[in-house]
């Protein structure tokens, strides 16, 4: 055998397309395992530096769109190709014949054969025999022998050799589809070195040419996202750790994009008003595209894919929570903008990466009630001079848990780390303010003294021979004041340490707290008098606040950064993330999908069936023989139904 | 001459000429169903709707008349759903207040009646084939038919529950692995009940409703512990028509491999001398094992196509190597492996029936491992 031949039979064989068919098994599930396209320092953690290397060289991060993977692919195309070619025209053939050059000696050696005696002559039992066929859907012809019989060779459910030429057909055409649109062209430039991803985090404009696709690019898969009130012409491609940058024949704008949700606060629907300019139109277009609604213009269709924030404009009062200051200033920030906060060395800058107009939590303690709508919140980071960041979400409205209503703020270190919580205490009016006044209070030295003074009055009250002790007190009161503004409960921790013997540590502990909380109720009262509220004190209103107070001031010192961010309001742009996609493939795999099942249903539910009748000349004998190219349990009953009915349709 | 052809003719009547009186009159019960129920809600139905609704009418007519117990069924299930639907009085408290919602035919109690049901007929199904009682044979398959009917009674009610809550929230009950495992259930102990009639044999019902029972388990599982029965408003990528193809042909794909793995056991046991006597005999089991496969197999392609057509209008792109999609994959290569053995190079028996059951490994991981253990766009109930 020539090497040609060789190869030709290995490849038409079923041994190497089923070879094929499992290494395309093993690398689709290696890809389901390990997550594909994630950012590749995901990777570096995961599997550390040799491995990450030894994968990225394989491949394994983008499986599917690998080289190798669409090779395996073509391989299977070239194997069930070259399988059609070798077996196709033997099926057409068996399709069409009926072979009726069968001669008695092999009909008498088939498995299924009887011999029938006809009570009538050569031309009625002909004639019945026909009917019997033709009843039952076979097509037949006839042959004179030369002995004068004659022999009916008939046949039914021929078609279901198409069965075999339409699934394997139709495997191969949803290859050339799939590869296609797997766009084999752009793989080998890449592959040879005349288009390169880019990695580098620029503007669409400056991307240089070898990183971008024209608009002739024969299928692409690209993303776009389009704030409200925006318009580009180009999207990109995400390709394993970068990207490129595909141009569009025209140009979107985005009117406005919608979330639209339900009673429950699920989102119900994502919609985009998109209008579409092109200088070959007369006017633009304008649609309106949804989730499993997209729009397809020249080819390319574009689906409403995500949403993101667009730039939303915030507004901030910014507390500095370890000053004396009970005065916010105003911030003004952009989503994905940046603010810088105080100069020189304590100077900070504020990043902000997301607003989210609704949150859907479950706040409920046991987990077991409703998930409900809490309202915005915004993430941001703070950066120092040194360049280090902490991110923070704060929430706009205050969060009822446990029955009571904070404002929450989580704050952590790195993206690994999940949120700490921070939560102040709301007042009587469900604002931020009375927290800050008191913590404004507390923290200001200056006011120590008249804090504890008004504390011993209330708390030893009567006369002259305990002045001296009430000073004491006073002073003790003042001192545990000015550890607290310095450091919270963890400094009076320090002082307790440094000052009392281990085995009262416990009970001093609880005195110490009570006596800051009796500070913290005149301090409340002090705030009160200053800014001339005449009211029940802050605890008959809001049951807790001042112990809640109390401890987020001592977790301030753990928050990171002197500042809250505290949300006033926002003037929401979203973006709608859109899909561009140009699969010109599409169409081919449909049209192999109908063939597929067509042929499917031919292969299991037409059977193909042979039969044969040597009517011979004398005697009224005939031989019936029966075959089928699958014997299975059905064909063996209709055989014997066959034989009965035969039977009956021969005696008189 | 005419009378012996009319003989040996009367088996080979085409389809219609063999109908008889109660085949039409069902048809025109559904048809006339429908038509009142296109002039009580055309003004709410666009025109995929209609057709579905005229689309059901020949589905279930056709149905009916390949298998003649399915009318019945179908014409039960519309009357109890109907009849259950007209006490709620448009309020969903009331399933609390009136007797027979809160004890049989809400959809949370249907469908609990059908988890009873089907768990009881498994039972049986096992004592029959111990004893060879024949009257609990019966018995068993009667079972099995209200568990069915109870099944479907609680999906439709549950359908127009749906719509209680909120008119937008209202969908088919497809659309999370709560409902989906029902539809399993049911369709599963559906084809079984077609291959009980067909080969006359009661004796693998206990293998089959096994699988069934399983799906019960998890059902109650989900129910109990993790109080996900509710009905859930549709994210926007589930709204969409494809779903309400989509999600059935695939059950049918699993029903009927799991039907084909319990079969391919029962035939591991009796080729090995277990329960060989009680059992039928191999080739009818080998037989019924390749049936329920290409059944399968046939189901699962087209749901795997109308998958990929509603992922290029949801996702953009008929194929995105998603989790879900490329174990779908696995599974559909796995049994055109399995059929090529058989058919091109004959292959039966033992090895054939060890990869049936090893395919349901296979199949359940696509059905339930990749919601488990797996990240995808599939937006379907994670556990
Ligand atoms: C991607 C690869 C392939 C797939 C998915 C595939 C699929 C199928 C399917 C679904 C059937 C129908 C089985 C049934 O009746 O339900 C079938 C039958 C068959 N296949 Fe393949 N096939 C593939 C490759 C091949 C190759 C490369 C050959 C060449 C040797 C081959 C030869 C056959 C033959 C001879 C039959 C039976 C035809 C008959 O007797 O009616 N197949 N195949």
């Amino acid at each position: 055998m020539t090497f040609s031949k060789k190869l030709f039979e290995l490849l038409s064989s079923m041994r190497f397309a089923v070879s094929v068919l499992t290494i395309l098994g093993i690398a689709s599930i290696i890809g389901t395992v390990l997550k594909q396209n994630e950012p590749y320092t995901n990777y570096v953690i995961q599997f550390g530096q040799f491995w990450f290397d030894f994968f990225e060289l394989i491949g394994l991060y983008d499986i599917y769109h690998n080289l190798w993977f669409l090779i395996i692919l073509i391989f299977l195309a070239c194997s069930t190709g070259l399988c059609i070619y070798r077996n196709a025209p033997l099926m057409l053939k068996e399709l069409k014949a009926f072979r009726e050059s069968a001669s008695e000696k092999s009909l008498r050696s088939f498995s299924h054969k009887i011999e029938l005696k006809s009570a009538y002559d050569k031309e009625e039992t002909k004639e019945r025999l026909l009917a019997f066929l033709t009843a039952r859907g076979f097509r037949f012809k006839f042959k004179a022998q030369t002995d004068g019989s004659e022999l009916i060779a008939a046949k039914a459910g021929s078609y279901q050799r198409l069965g075999y030429i339409f699934t394997h057909a139709a495997i191969l055409i949803i290859c050339i589809g799939g590869l296609m649109d797997g766009n084999v062209p752009l793989k080998i430039q890449e592959f040879l070195g005349h288009k390169q991803i880019e990695t580098r985090d620029i503007p669409a404009t400056e991307v240089p040419k070898i990183s971008r696709l024209s608009v002739r690019n024969l299928s692409f898969r690209a993303n776009m996202t389009l704030a409200e009130g925006s318009s580009a012409n180009v999207a990109f491609e995400r390709v394993r750790d970068g990207y490129m940058v595909q141009e569009l024949p025209f140009t979107i704008a985005l009117d406005d994009f919608r979330i639209e949700h339900y009673p429950t606060g699920q989102p119900k629907s994502f919609e985009s008003d998109l209008v579409i300019t092109d200088p070959e139109l007369t006017a633009p277009i304008k649609k309106t595209i949804s989730v499993n609604h997209p729009l397809i213009y020249k080819g390319i269709a574009i689906y409403q894919s995500d949403f993101q924030d667009g730039g939303s404009r915030l507004d901030f009062n910014v507390w500095g929570v370890l000053s004396a200051t009970s005065k916010p200033f105003p911030l003004v920030g952009r989503v994905f903008g940046k603010s810088p906060l105080g100069e020189g060395a304590d100077a900070l800058q504020v990043e902000f990466n997301d607003f989210r107009k609704f949150n859907i939590l479950n706040l409920s303690a046991d987990g077991k009630g409703k998930p409900h709508n809490v309202g915005p919140n915004v993430t941001f980071k703070v950066r120092d001079a040194a360049g280090q960041a902490r991110e923070y979400v704060n929430y706009m409205q205050p969060l009822q848990l446990d029955g009571k209503y904070y404002f929450v703020s989580g704050m952590r270190g790195t993206p690994q780390e999940d949120f700490k919580y921070l939560r102040l205490p709301a007042d009587e009016n469900l604002t931020v303010d009375g927290f800050m006044q008191l913590r404004a209070a507390l923290f200001n030295k200056a006011n120590h003294a008249e804090i504890a003074h008004r504390f011993a009055l209330d708390a030893i009250k009567e006369n002259d021979a305990q002045g001296k002790s009430r000073i004491q007190f006073e002073k003790s009161v003042q001192q545990l004041l000015g550890a607290f503004s310095e450091g919270g409960y963890a400094e009076i921790a320090k002082l307790i340490e440094a000052s009392v013997p281990e085995k009262q540590r416990d009970k001093a502990a609880q005195t110490y707290i009570k006596i800051i909380n009796g500070a913290a109720y005149q301090a409340d009262l002090l705030v009160r008098e200053k800014t001339g509220v005449k009211a029940a004190s802050v605890e008959e209103l809001v049951p807790g606040f001042l112990q809640d107070s109390l401890n987020a001031m001592s977790d301030l010192f753990f928050y990171g950064e002197p500042i809250y961010l505290q949300m006033t309001n926002y003037e929401q742009r979203e973006a709608s993330g859109l899909q561009l996609t140009r699969s010109p493939g599409k169409n081919l795999v449909y049209l192999g999908s109908v063939l597929l099942v067509l042929g499917i249903f031919a292969m299991i539910y037409i059977r193909e069936r042979r039969i044969w009748f040597l009517v011979k000349p004398k005697a009224g004998a005939v031989v019936f023989a029966m075959t089928a190219n699958r014997k299975n349990r059905d064909f063996e009953i209709e055989f014997e139904q066959y034989c009965d009915q035969l039977k009956k349709t021969l005696v008189n | 001459m005419t009378s012996s052809k009319h003989v040996s003719n009367e088996n080979h009547q085409s389809f219609l000429q063999r109908l008889n009186w109660i085949d039409w009159l069902y048809a025109i019960v559904l048809t006339v169903s429908a038509l009142f129920a296109f002039k009580q809600y055309a003004e709410f139905m666009d025109i995929y709707e209609i057709s579905f609704l005229f689309g059901a009418v020949i589905l279930f007519s056709v149905l009916g008349w390949s298998w003649k117990p399915v009318r019945l069924l179908v014409v039960s299930v519309a009357a109890v759903s109907v009849f259950s639907t007209t006490l709620y009085h448009a309020d969903l408290a009331r399933i609390d207040q009136v007797f027979l919602l809160k004890f049989l035919i809400s959809s949370q109690s249907a469908i609990m009646w059908m988890n009873v049901l089907f768990f009881l007929a498994t039972a049986i199904y096992w004592f029959a084939l111990a004893t060879r009682s024949e009257f609990s044979g019966r018995l068993a398959s009667a079972i099995t038919w209200s568990a069915v009917l109870m099944g479907f009674v609680g999906l439709m009610v549950r359908w127009y529950e749906s719509y209680l809550i909120a008119p937008d929230v209202g969908h088919i009950p497809l659309s999370n692995l709560y409902e989906v495992f029902i539809v399993f259930c049911l369709i599963t102990a559906l084809m079984y009940l077609y291959y009980e009639q067909r080969y006359a044999t009661k004796q693998l019902g206990g293998f089959v409703l096994l699988i069934v029972s399983f799906g019960v388990g998890f059902i109650l599982w989900y129910t109990f512990d993790r109080h996900a029965s509710g009905i859930q408003p549709l994210v926007p990528a589930l709204q969409s028509y494809w779903m309400k193809i989509h999600v059935p042909a695939n059950f049918v794909g699993y029903g009927s491999f799991s039907l084909a793995a319990m079969v391919a056991s029962a035939y591991l046991l009796a080729s090995n001398g277990l329960l060989t006597s009680r059992l039928p005999k191999l080739d009818v089991l080998d037989d019924l094992m390749y049936k329920a496969i290409s059944i399968g197999f046939i189901f699962f392609t087209i749901a795997t196509i109308l998958g990929a057509m509603w992922a290029a209008e949801a996702w953009g792109s008929y194929w995105s190597w998603d989790a879900k999609e490329t174990w779908a994959l696995i599974v559909w290569l796995n049994y055109a492996a399995w059929l090529h053995l058989r058919l091109v190079k004959g292959l039966r028996g033992i090895m054939l029936a060890w990869w049936a059951l090893i395919g349901l490994l296979v199949t359940s991981f696509a059905f339930l491992g990749v919601n488990m253990f797996l990240s995808g766009l599939h937006s379907y109930g994670t556990l």
